[in-house]
């Protein structure tokens, strides 16, 4: 089966006015504009097998809403190959257009002023779903997600995360095969990104949708992704299975101590992360820690200890911290 | 074209669901807006009542029959402003509008579409109490009543596509209100907004010919209180036929170049 998305050598630059401040610069900019070119994207390659969910991470500024965008047929590449379900998005074809979503988290399509239940009706007739196939589906999503009792309320008078679910029934409606997902639980609360990390997964399920998110919510991407494409400054550093990124680029391990006594000094085992009372987080290397584990339990009285995996949060903040170092 | 239909109706259906909504604050709209014909009233039919009760060939209730039956095609022809086009590019609104396997220009037509539903049921109370305050002189033939029907719509299309086409002139220059000023300065004197345009000198009057603004004013306000011949009224609407064929091919021609040009900001 041919991927569900390939992306061969993709670049998207940018060419953007650029002047100093003050007068003096604004008028020269009036008969010598400067032009600096920016590379959003820079020559990344990745294919997404059908039904697969992949997290497209990297800190703001890194070109993944870009990738996302040239991926949905709203931004013209500037080189590379780009297929979607067998389509150049760019050429935006109506039957493209019927079986991809693009969900943005700081952006509605739903009509403001009036209840939701209008605006999927709405929906149904854009995407032309027929009205038995639309009322099972639409029917289903407001079951799975809760809403019965909002849907007959107008959409400003919907808390942030009900607007939210609200606008992925919206977007999912005419069951996209495809889903592009652009920090779809920004600003929501725990319980809020849960129930829609939890649909996105069922829809993946049950209908076999492939799925690229991105998400600064490491909740987010854990819950949902195997694998993961990092990029930074447009260029891919790594694209795997996530528990391989902590192999990668963790050469450390998070050591949880409890000790009776709180004044024990620790630092001769590791670099004391954090102190919480008697709680005690230590970073030693990978490479040392059933030693250090050893030596904690021989040497000290220790109510309890725990070996963790450094979190993802830490081993993707240090996969951009040491690409910066390295530039 | 089913599926275009079912879209055009349900849109339309959102949009009088949406002005019902706003109803109040609809009214209030279209009292601010009666203000500029009652302005061009008073002031014609005092020089019209000065000059012996008649001014440029109008009677002083010819004046009030143009300047009442403006106010419904003044309404007919609100659409998306270029000041709309230029916000949602600058701000990067048109992509979730582009996302659908539909141009969004349909969308606008049909919306606005909808709003006028609204507008000329807002309108018939607003047009009772204008007539009895300034008695308009209507003689009207059932032809002249079909075709008005007709011209509303095709005025209303007429302005979209060339509010549309300025509005999209924005991709280019990323603000166009300047622009869309000077059109606003040559509809006002060549459409017969400001005055009847056969009150105009004739070169304005031959100019406005080949140009697309009178379609949209004086054409269809002149098929109902004018005197036009059937043959006159019916070449106006192949007139505005000819403009709304004219900008669709423009749109159509320009449309792909524009949206290599969106750069989707925001998000």
């Amino acid at each position: 089966m041919p991927p569900a998305i390939s992306v061969s050598n993709l670049s998207k630059h940018y060419k953007v006015p650029e002047r100093e401040g003050g007068m003096k610069a604004a008028v020269t900019s009036l008969f010598n504009r400067k032009y600096r070119t920016v590379k959003a994207v820079d020559d990344i390659s990745f294919d997404i097998e059908p039904g697969e969910i992949v997290g497209f991470l990297g800190p703001n500024g890194a070109g993944k809403t870009t990738t996302l965008k040239v991926l949905s047929g709203l931004l013209y590449s500037t080189s590379g190959r780009v297929n979607v379900l067998g389509f150049e998005p760019a050429k935006r074809p109506h039957d493209y257009l019927r079986q991809v979503a693009l969900v943005m988290g700081n952006r509605n399509q739903l009509s403001w002023d009036l209840p939701a239940i209008d605006s999927f009706e709405l929906q149904r007739s854009i995407y032309g779903i027929p009205a038995p196939e639309f009322k099972t589906t639409r029917d289903d999503f407001i079951d799975l997600l809760e809403l019965k009792d909002l849907v007959n309320k107008p959409i400003r008078n919907l808390s942030l995360g009900e607007r939210m679910k609200m606008e992925i029934v919206g977007a999912l409606l005419h069951r996209p095969r495809v889903l592009f997902l652009d920090e779809p639980t920004i600003g929501l609360d725990v319980t809020m990104q849960r129930r829609i990390r939890a649909f996105i997964r069922e829809y993946n399920q049950r209908w076999g949708a492939t799925v690229l998110l991105t998400s600064h919510y490491m909740a987010d991407v854990e819950a949902l992704c195997r694998r993961i494409i990092v990029i930074h400054h447009g260029q891919t550093l790594f694209d795997g299975e996530l528990n391989n990124l902590v192999t990668q680029f963790s050469s450390y391990k998070t050591l949880g101590v409890s000790l009776p006594n709180p004044e024990i000094d620790l630092s001769q085992y590791g670099e004391v992360l954090t102190r919480d009372g008697a709680r005690v987080t230590l970073r030693v290397p990978k490479a040392k820690t059933s030693q250090v584990t050893a030596n904690l339990l021989s040497d000290l009285q220790v109510d309890d200890l725990t070996v963790e995996d450094t979190p993802i949060d830490d081993v993707i903040d240090s996969v951009f911290t040491s690409t910066e170092e390295a530039k | 074209m089913r599926r275009h239909i079912d879209f055009y109706l349900a849109t339309m259906r959102m949009s009088i669901l949406e002005q019902i909504q706003y109803s109040v604050a609809n009214y209030f709209y279209m009292i601010g807006m009666i203000t500029e014909p009652v302005i061009y009233l008073v002031v014609w039919t005092t020089i019209a009542k000065q000059q012996g009760g008649m001014a440029g060939g109008y009677t002083v209730g010819a004046f009030a029959a143009y300047y009442i039956i403006w106010t419904l095609v003044r309404n007919m022809n609100i659409v998306l402003t270029p000041y709309a086009w230029e916000w949602r590019i600058r701000e990067g609104r048109l992509s979730m509008e582009l996302m659908r396997p539909i141009n969004p220009i349909h969308n606008d037509v049909a919306f606005f579409a909808g709003w006028k539903f609204v507008v000329i049921l807002l309108w018939l109370p607003l047009a009772a109490i204008l007539s009895w305050i300034f008695k308009p002189a209507f003689e009207i033939r059932l032809m002249e009543v079909i075709v008005f029907f007709l011209a509303i719509w095709g005025a209303y299309l007429i302005r979209t596509m060339l509010l549309t086409l300025l509005g999209m002139i924005s991709f280019w220059t990323t603000r166009v209100s300047a622009i869309f000023e000077l059109y606003f300065g040559l509809e006002l004197i060549l459409s017969g907004r400001l005055v009847p345009m056969t009150i105009m000198p004739a070169w304005v009057q031959n100019l406005s010919n080949y140009l697309p603004f009178k379609w949209t004013f004086f054409f269809p306000i002149e098929a109902l209180v004018g005197s036009m011949t059937d043959l006159q009224l019916w070449s106006g609407i192949g007139m505005q036929a000819l403009w709304i064929v004219s900008g669709i091919l423009i749109l159509n021609l320009i449309w792909g170049p524009a949206i290599r040009r969106y750069s989707a900001v925001g998000g």
